[in-house]
């Protein structure tokens, strides 16, 4: 069945076509036609659901380069659905809050083309086997989500944040890059099923460590983790859509989704289970600690996606020790932690998604999302009031909502991680849920501060001017649907736990029964999960209340002392390096190119010549020089040297003519009218060319170079000259290699055509022919703008 | 106007044409005798520079209303597009097909898929060398 892998390729091909469709349909918003992708996408995924829960997974496989073992491997299995319906379910949600959210002045066609180009990268990235089909499509999300973040480009912050993001997912997808083929290198096998198969007794192998760790790299950038976190909250200068979408919903979570899909190979490790709890659990209170302060209510959005990213990371790492149990007991104890990793996964995205689009109202109807100036709102917007409470509280673990469920499973699981025996077992254990619990309770005191500071109070209407009301129909349907799932996942969640997570789990725990609970309760009895819950919120709101008193901790971290203070530092002074060595040789002056080239070149090829011992020159085999080749040689001898002596441009072009009518003439005896053709109309159009340059050119002048300059430009061009002479006659003389020229023979019977030269060029060969074409056409586009730049400069400095 | 110029324009309204057809010429004969798509291409485009240098860019403009940008820009893409085609067929990119065919008035003709992929080269030739003419001799 190949629909999966047209599901993948269907909003390329959406984005491909909007370009050329969006003219024809006139004032009609093409974000009508471009929802009509994800719901159908979505549809075709949930059609898959019954498939999956019945433990059945699909594969389909095109062949792309199976010289290098690399296939287009689509593989469905319960992780991937859980991710497809995600991308294509809060994709059509976003796709239509959008519609009405951007502004007529924006520009739709680039807007809906970046989307889908996003989507369709991001489904390749959870649908894709093969390690580098996966990569291709991995650092094809973060260029989409660099063209959407700079969407308003005309915003300083826009470009900085896109660069950002971007310079810091693209050395994370480098690194990762090493990692898969340090895989390759181990396994022989491009294939995450077959790697995973093959890992197990892989674990003493010198590159075990470096792939687990470069690996990790890629998906701790993507993911926003401590310390890459701080490309995120300058993403949020994308658009509202794309902040919920990209930027909480589907790509930071591809670093999840990494880790998740790589638990079966690097699992069971304590390297593995360290890191990832660690860096999952400071980020998880660094994000949450640093949410409270901001000011801007997406800025607040940002960390607390930073934070709940660390949680489910973290989830993910105290659930990996399970496979170090395998089988037992324990394994399925510990195994639970990936359960509530792909709950809470699927539950941050309804609450996010919702407080994002929350957010975004506010700004579009309010025109500030600054907390100090909102206040009172929920009397003008009670709809959209109502869905930030549904969202913020759930986002807090208060019950009735989904947040509570996998919030409760988020504590079962670090109290279980606190006291494991054996590998696991360390004396500093018990950090693991005061950390948990310290995190929450600031997660708690963020999600009010999100819907008390905004709706409640007073309003300041000096600060906001025109009277809000709520938007447009169109742009509450979205979050609807979210607070509803928001909801209803609290009533019903074992429909999605026995249908997608349990399925999920399974491939992510081979050989482990029992891990995943039974059903999801909401009511335990009295546990500590529960005390820990009545804590956060008796805690919570008296840190909430007082907020004012205790704020100044905030300012113990001394300013300049950041991590955006040290990559904005890393990103100057590169740039000064960068810039100061280009000066260093790019000097302007011509001669200058041609001595680096020149001594590149006869340094390589005639160092090369040397060392490998290749000169041999022999003119045993040469026919005997005929009387025409040696005048031809003779005139052009004289030519060249006399070139170097002519006293007007003039002239030297005129010989340079001289020059390549011989070499035409020499084609001619060497019987090979095909090149003797082409140099002729080459020359003729380049002395025409040439002609028309004249008048540009500046004065032919002789530089005042001293004599010892002159002797060592001399010098190189004779040694430049020799190179090319020893390495022709060395050519000529050595047969290192069965000739080939004997298959070209045979054109007629195999392309057709009598002439070799061409049926090499458009047949045997034609590839090197359609590149040198597109250079060609490159060049000439080069040549157009610079001049047309330079045109547009002087028209400019004319008009000032 | 000079009387030189007189001379050029009256000799280039005859060589443009003998350039020209010397050119397609060039450009199909190029499968068995000396020829082919870049020096087809090449011929036209000293062609069209004749034009351009013995009347002025407009004129020419006018009389020829093509954007050799996009034409450049057309060629490549024919050139490309003409090496997917066999892969709807189950063949390599780029692999070339060619067969026999008798056609009414040329009799046995071979009609070979290579005459697409060198049409686009011509055309990126054409436009290419042209713009790149037109480009610096519109600089002032």
């Amino acid at each position: 069945m190949q629909l999966l892998i047209l599901s993948i390729l269907l909003p390329f091909l959406a984005a491909a076509l909007i370009p050329l469709i969006h003219r024809r349909i006139g004032n009609f918003n093409i974000g009508w036609l471009v929802l009509s992708i994800p719901v159908l996408l979505f549809g075709f995924f949930a059609s898959q659901i019954p498939m999956v829960s019945s433990r059945e997974t699909l594969l389909t496989s095109v062949e792309w380069i199976p010289s290098l073992g690399i296939n287009f491997n689509a593989y469905l299995d319960g992780l991937s659905l859980i991710m497809a319906l995600l991308i294509t379910g809060v994709g059509s949600l976003v796709v239509l809050y959008s519609i009405y959210y951007l502004s007529p002045t924006d520009s739709f066609p680039h807007f809906y083309a970046y989307l889908l180009l996003f989507m369709g990268a991001m489904l390749g990235v959870v649908l894709s086997d093969n390690l580098m089909v996966l990569y291709v499509f991995w650092e094809l999300t973060s260029i989409s989500s660099f063209l959407l973040i700079a969407f308003w480009y005309h915003r300083k912050n826009s470009r900085y944040g896109a660069q950002k993001s971007l310079l810091i997912t693209v050395f994370g997808g480098f690194a990762m890059f090493a990692g898969f083929l340090m895989l390759y290198a181990m396994t022989g096998t491009l294939s995450i099923r077959e790697t995973a198969a093959a890992m197990g007794q892989l674990t003493e192998h010198a590159l075990f460590y470096p792939a687990m760790f470069l690996i990790l790299l890629g998906a701790f950038t993507k993911s926003a983790q401590f310390p890459f976190h701080i490309w995120l909250p300058d993403a949020m200068e994308a658009p509202t859509p794309v902040s919920a979408y990209l930027h909480s919903a589907t790509m930071v979570k591809a670093g999840i989704y990494l880790v998740a899909r790589f638990t079966p190979i690097f699992g069971g490790t304590s390297a593995w289970f360290w890191t990832i709890t660690i860096v999952g659990l400071v980020t998880l209170f660094w994000g949450a600690f640093c949410a409270i302060r901001q000011t801007d209510l997406k800025a607040l959005l940002a960390y607390s996606t930073i934070s709940q990213l660390g949680l489910i990371m973290s989830l993910l790492g105290m659930g990996s020790a399970a496979l170090h149990y395998g089988n037992t007991e324990a394994g399925a104890l510990y195994g639970l932690a990936i359960f509530a990793a792909l709950f809470h996964l699927v539950n941050h995205s309804t609450f996010k998604g919702a407080l994002f689009m929350v957010v975004g109202i506010i700004d579009h109807q309010v025109g500030t999302r600054d907390i100090r100036r909102l206040g009172g709102l929920m009397a003008l917007l009670p709809v959209t009031f109502t869905f930030a409470v549904i969202g913020s509280f759930s986002m807090a673990g208060l019950p009735l909502l989904n947040g509570f469920l996998s919030k409760e499973m988020f504590f079962t699981a670090s109290l279980n991680a606190a006291s494991m025996p054996g590998l696991f077992s360390t004396s500093w254990g018990w950090l693991i849920p005061v950390i948990a619990w310290l995190a929450s309770v600031l997660t708690f005191i963020y999600a009010m501060i999100i819907v008390f500071r905004t709706f409640l109070g007073n309003r300041d209407s000096k600060a906001v001017e025109k009277r809000p009301v709520e938007p447009p129909i169109g742009m509450l349907i979205s979050p609807a649907i979210l607070s509803i799932l928001i909801v209803g996942l609290f009533f019903a969640p074992n429909l999605l736990g026995d249908h997608l997570l349990k399925p999920a789990l399974e491939q992510l725990l081979p050989g482990i029964s029992g891990a995943s609970p039974d059903s999801i309760y909401a009511w335990h009895g009295v546990n500590t999960e529960l005390l820990m819950t009545i804590g956060i919120v008796l805690i919570g709101s008296v840190l909430f209340i007082t907020f004012d008193r205790w704020k100044v901790i905030f300012k113990i971290q001394p300013a300049g002392w950041t991590f955006n203070a040290l990559y904005n530092y890393a990103l100057t002074s590169s740039e000064n390096a960068a810039s100061f060595v280009t000066r260093s040789y790019m000097t302007g002056r011509l001669h200058q190119y041609f001595f680096y080239i020149l001594l590149f070149f006869v340094v390589s090829t005639g160092g090369t010549l040397l060392l490998s011992d290749a000169l041999s020159i022999s003119f045993v085999q040469d026919a005997p020089i005929s009387i025409y080749e040696l005048m031809l040689v003779i005139v052009m001898i004289i030519t060249a040297i006399s070139i170097l002596f002519t006293r007007s441009r003039l002239s030297a072009i005129l010989m340079n003519g001289v020059l390549g009518y011989s070499i035409s003439i020499f084609f001619v005896l060497f019987r090979a009218p095909d090149l003797a053709l082409t140099q002729l109309v080459i020359e003729t159009v380049t002395t025409a060319l040439f002609l028309l340059c004249f008048n540009y050119l500046p004065e032919w002048k002789r530089e005042p170079l001293p004599k010892r300059k002159k002797a060592r430009n001399a010098g190189l061009a004779i040694a430049g000259g020799l190179v090319i002479t020893l390495t022709g006659l060395s050519v000529n003389s050595a047969d290192l290699f069965e000739t080939i020229s004997g298959y070209f023979q045979n054109s007629y019977e195999l392309a057709g055509g009598q002439n070799i030269v061409n049926s090499i060029l458009g047949d045997f060969r034609a590839l090197d022919t359609m590149l040198e074409g597109l250079v060609l056409f490159i060049a000439g586009i080069g040549v157009y703008t610079l001049i047309r730049l330079k045109l547009k400069k002087e028209a400019g400095a004319d008009g000032d | 106007m000079g009387i030189n110029d007189v001379i050029l324009k009256t000799v280039a309204k005859a060589v443009v044409l003998i350039i020209l057809t010397f050119g397609i010429y060039l450009f199909l004969s190029g499968h068995n005798s000396p020829g082919g798509g870049f020096v087809g291409g090449l011929v036209l485009a000293s062609a069209f520079v004749l034009m351009f240098l013995s009347y002025d860019t407009e004129t020419v403009k006018d009389a020829i209303p093509i954007d050799f940008k996009k034409l450049s820009a057309f060629g490549v893409l024919l050139a490309v597009l003409s090496g997917l085609g066999p892969l709807l067929f189950g063949q390599n990119f780029l692999e070339q097909s060619f067969d026999y065919f008798n056609l009414p008035i040329f009799g046995k003709t071979e009609l070979a898929t290579v005459l697409i992929f060198e049409a686009g080269i011509a055309l990126t030739v054409v436009g290419v060398v042209v713009n790149i003419i037109l480009s610096i001799s519109e600089d002032e």
